[in-house]
């Protein structure tokens, strides 16, 4: 009888530790929060001005007080700014691209040094940026089926009303002709070097990569 | 554009860079930021109390009176602060909208002081957050129908001399208070409706003997007497509803409403009593229909409001008192069902059919118990009991629970309703806000190329067109601009949208016709065919002629864009239609030709060269909806 009690009592306890765990599991999870590195560090770090520092941080934490920015929270920001469409694709493409570190938030610190890239960075870095963005598998290699997704993300931010009207076929039509201009050895793939030459051959690419460099 | 969210701008421009190396066309230039002022912070001096933001907060809104330059009328030179003679506590609320983009409304607030301060800032109260809408509305509506009692009772007091004699009559039947006339009346019609009642009743006693003959009933041994009330009541009834029908402002809604169905039921049968009094066999029927003279009671629900309230409390739980009566009538059945098979073997047994056995069954479950029906056997017996004990609790013991419950349901889809409702008004306020940013973009669009066309004639009528945009607005402008070019479609709103799938489904117009309408040199414009590309050529030839002429109307152009696609509704009707708006200026005789449409404005790009040149042929068959809409106006 005793026995029987006891084992009683021990699986009772098992099953209240791990309940026990989740709730605090569950506390943990709601009071995470993120402060940045100091702001001396990200100035070193980012070529941004202190006072750029300090605007950009007002705004990021303004909207997300725990510091972190979840991919739910960045597809939401970003489809305000695409009220005709459906900007979840390439948001989500656009945030694995700013999470450098997969951990599937975005910290104040990656944020801005994305930022410092695309808005103060050299062509080179901006070009390798882009080039990362495009990469989804982080492979090191564009392929077509990659290509396509992104601009079929990029043309769905456009909706339904469009003068013409899209066709099924046209992100496909658009990315061959990407292909054509971008694969030199045609070989199906893009490499970092193939993308590197064929954008700095293209005069559009290099005047637009600069179109914003008065953003801040 | 929330305010928190025009923060990330920056950043969703920068991310544009990842459409550059796919775009195929140049992008359009960035709108240069004029006053790159550095963020400063302002006092607002809020009767005494000093708050501070920075100023960037405040222009998230620029179109309140805080975001706008209207605040400078309240800048103090010497404090160099801006003062603002008003409540400190509700500019707490105001300005945490400012700051969180959520405008919240608090409780211990009044509420029309409330909306006096929001309406002093500029700010509209339908954006209040979703956590301070409800009670919101609720104050609002209960201070709505406090203004409107006022309003009624002091219309009540003052005369008005101006209303018809209808409309004094109308009003003195629905509010017997206004006039000492509308009172008599009230009473009058009062004091006969309970005679009529009482007389009904009376008529029936029996009246003590006459000497001679069996004991008779009132109404029978002073027949005349009770006639010649009956006919009085009937007569000033009568009047009353025909008075009452002459009155209302809407006749038909008022033969519908229940007071006049009761007011016909009740007079009715007297009059049918008149035509039918000879025939000696309806006179069975007719006697039922005296029946209907007591509905002569409810006349007074227009007396007593506790009647009309009733009456609306059994209206509105009608369903509960429904799904009582259906479970009810339920278990009646089955126990009904199974007295009667109990009780089929005992022999002179008053449950002959089931039917029979329902007043057994009631009689029982309400325990009343009369008696006239008893079960004889030991299994009838025993169900009968079984049947009381269950009446007990199936009607006394539910009936508060239920009332209760139902009470409480009754009140939360009220609420459900409400939400619902609330929900949807919340998804069309989004909805609008969305289709108002997309349509704001569109709309520049528009006034952009208006002011582009104007540059090219060089005039100064800059300061009609388009409202000044925000730098913020200006930007993501541009930032839509920006995709449109790299996917080489753009943003139209939804009738072109429709359009453009109508005619494309209705290609087959060869582009060999087009060359008939360049057969008309003499026309300094054409009606519009559309082709998948548009030419870039043919409003920078046109314009200046048409421009000329119709300066002066410019400043009275309304981009018509979304009125002109209701021209063209069906194709057979399209030509028609289109010939209607723009008959000036097409020959009629071109119904035979190309598809004639609206285009929409975005062909007009003049920096648009690098979209590759279209297969029509002609630059005369094309047109821009700038030239044609400067046309519509220039037909003058």
């Amino acid at each position: 009888m005793g026995a029987v009690m006891g084992t009683f009592s021990s699986l009772q306890t098992k099953q209240r530790r791990p309940s026990k765990d989740k709730i605090e599991d569950e506390l943990e999870m709601t009071i995470v929060c993120h402060r940045p590195e100091g702001l001396e560090q990200l100035e070193a770090q980012t070529n941004f001005t202190k006072r750029e520092l300090q605007v950009l941080y007002r705004g990021f934490k303004n909207e997300c007080p725990s510091g972190v920015v979840n991919e739910e929270t960045f597809k939401q920001i970003y489809a305000q700014f695409f009220p005709h469409g459906d900007a979840s694709t390439y948001a989500h493409y656009l945030f694995n691209a700013f999470d450098t570190t997969q951990t599937g938030s975005v910290k104040f610190e990656d944020f801005v040094t994305a930022l410092s890239i695309l808005l103060r960075g050299t062509v080179h870095e901006k070009l390798r940026w882009t080039f990362n963005l495009y990469d989804i598998n982080k492979d090191g290699y564009i392929n077509k089926e990659e290509m396509i997704d992104i601009v079929k993300a990029i043309y769905d931010m456009m909706g339904k009303y469009t003068y013409p009207v899209l066709k099924e076929d046209t992100p496909r039509q658009h990315v061959d002709v990407f292909f054509q201009k971008m694969d030199k050895n045609k070989d199906g793939i893009v490499t970092l070097d193939e993308f590197l030459e064929s954008c700095q051959e293209d005069d559009n690419i290099m005047r637009s990569l600069q179109l914003f460099q008065n953003v801040m | 554009m929330a305010a928190g969210v025009a923060a990330w701008l920056p950043f969703a421009r920068a991310a544009a860079i990842g459409w550059m190396p796919v775009a195929n066309c140049p992008m359009p230039l960035a709108p240069a930021d004029k006053n790159k002022r550095q963020d400063e912070l302002i006092i607002l001096n809020v009767s005494g109390r000093r708050f501070q933001t920075w100023r960037t907060t405040l222009e998230r809104y620029p179109d309140t009176l805080l975001g706008s330059t209207e605040k400078e009328f309240f800048f103090n030179e010497d404090t160099k602060e801006y003062f603002f003679d008003r409540d400190p506590e509700v500019f707490r609320c105001v300005l945490n909208f400012y700051r969180t983009g959520k405008l919240h409304y608090p409780r211990y607030e009044c509420i029309s002081a409330y909306d006096d301060e929001l309406a002093f800032y500029g700010i509209l109260p339908e954006i209040i957050g979703d956590c301070c809408y409800e009670e919101y509305k609720d104050r609002k509506r209960e201070n709505a129908e406090r203004l409107m009692d006022d309003n009624d009772s002091e219309n009540n007091q003052e005369s008005m001399p101006s209303l018809s004699f209808r409309q004094t009559m109308w009003r003195a039947f629905e509010n017997p208070h206004t006039s000492t006339l509308a009172l008599v009346f009230y009473y009058v019609t009062g004091f006969f409706i309970a005679v009529s009642v009482i007389t009904n009743v009376v008529e029936t006693v029996p009246c003590g003997t006459v000497p001679g003959s069996k004991e008779l009933p009132c109404g029978e041994r002073y027949s005349v007497a009770f006639f010649c009330l009956d006919t009085a009541c009937v007569m000033i009834f009568t009047v009353e509803y025909l008075l009452r029908l002459f009155a209302p402002p809407s006749r038909y809604r008022f033969i519908r409403s229940v007071m006049s169905i009761i007011d016909v039921v009740a007079i009715m049968p007297y009059y049918i009593g008149l035509v039918m009094t000879d025939n000696e066999d309806v006179s069975g029927a007719f006697v039922t229909l005296r029946v209907f003279r007591v509905f002569r009671i409810f006349k007074f629900s227009r007396h007593s409001q506790g009647l009309r309230i009733l009456g609306y409390t059994l209206k509105s739980c009608a369903s509960e008192l429904g799904f009582l009566l259906f479970s009810l009538t339920m278990a009646i059945i089955i126990f009904a069902t199974v007295m009667f098979y109990a009780e089929k073997g005992s022999s002179a047994s008053k449950f002959t059919s089931i039917p029979a056995s329902f007043w057994y069954t009631i009689v029982t479950m309400t325990t009343l118990g009369y008696g006239d029906m008893v079960p004889k056997t030991i299994a009838g017996k025993i169900f009968g009991s079984i049947c009381s004990l269950s009446g007990v609790l199936v009607i006394a013991l539910p009936v508060p629970v239920i009332v209760s419950n139902f009470s409480r349901i009754y009140h939360q889809n009220q609420r459900a309703d409400k939400r619902r409702a609330q929900k949807k008004a919340r998804l069309a306020r989004i909805r609008v806000a969305k289709t108002g940013s997309s349509n704001a973009y569109l709309h520049s669009k528009r006034n952009g190329l208006l002011n582009e066309a104007l540059e090219l004639t060089g005039t100064p009528e800059d300061e009609h067109m388009g409202k000044t945009t925000s730098l913020i607005e200006s930007q993501h402008h541009h930032l839509l601009h920006c995709l449109e070019k790299t996917t080489n479609h753009e943003f139209i709103d939804e009738q072109m949208f429709e359009q453009n799938c109508m005619e494309s489904s209705m290609q087959n117009y060869p582009s060999t016709r087009s060359p008939s309408l360049s057969s008309h040199p003499g026309l300094t414009t054409t009606c519009c065919s559309r082709r998948s590309k548009k030419t870039t050529h043919l409003p920078n030839s046109n314009l200046p002629a048409t421009r000329l002429r119709s300066m002066q109307e410019l400043s009275t152009i309304h981009i018509q864009g979304s009125e002109q696609p209701s021209l063209t509704t069906s194709r057979s009707s399209l030509n028609l239609k289109a010939d209607d708006g723009l008959r000036p200026n097409c020959k009629t005789s071109q119904i035979t030709t190309a598809i004639i449409s609206i285009p929409t404005p975005p062909a007009l790009t003049p920096e648009g060269e690098s979209r590759p040149p279209p297969a029509s042929p002609g630059p005369n068959t094309n047109i821009p909806s700038i030239a044609s809409n400067v046309v519509k106006v220039s037909a003058l």
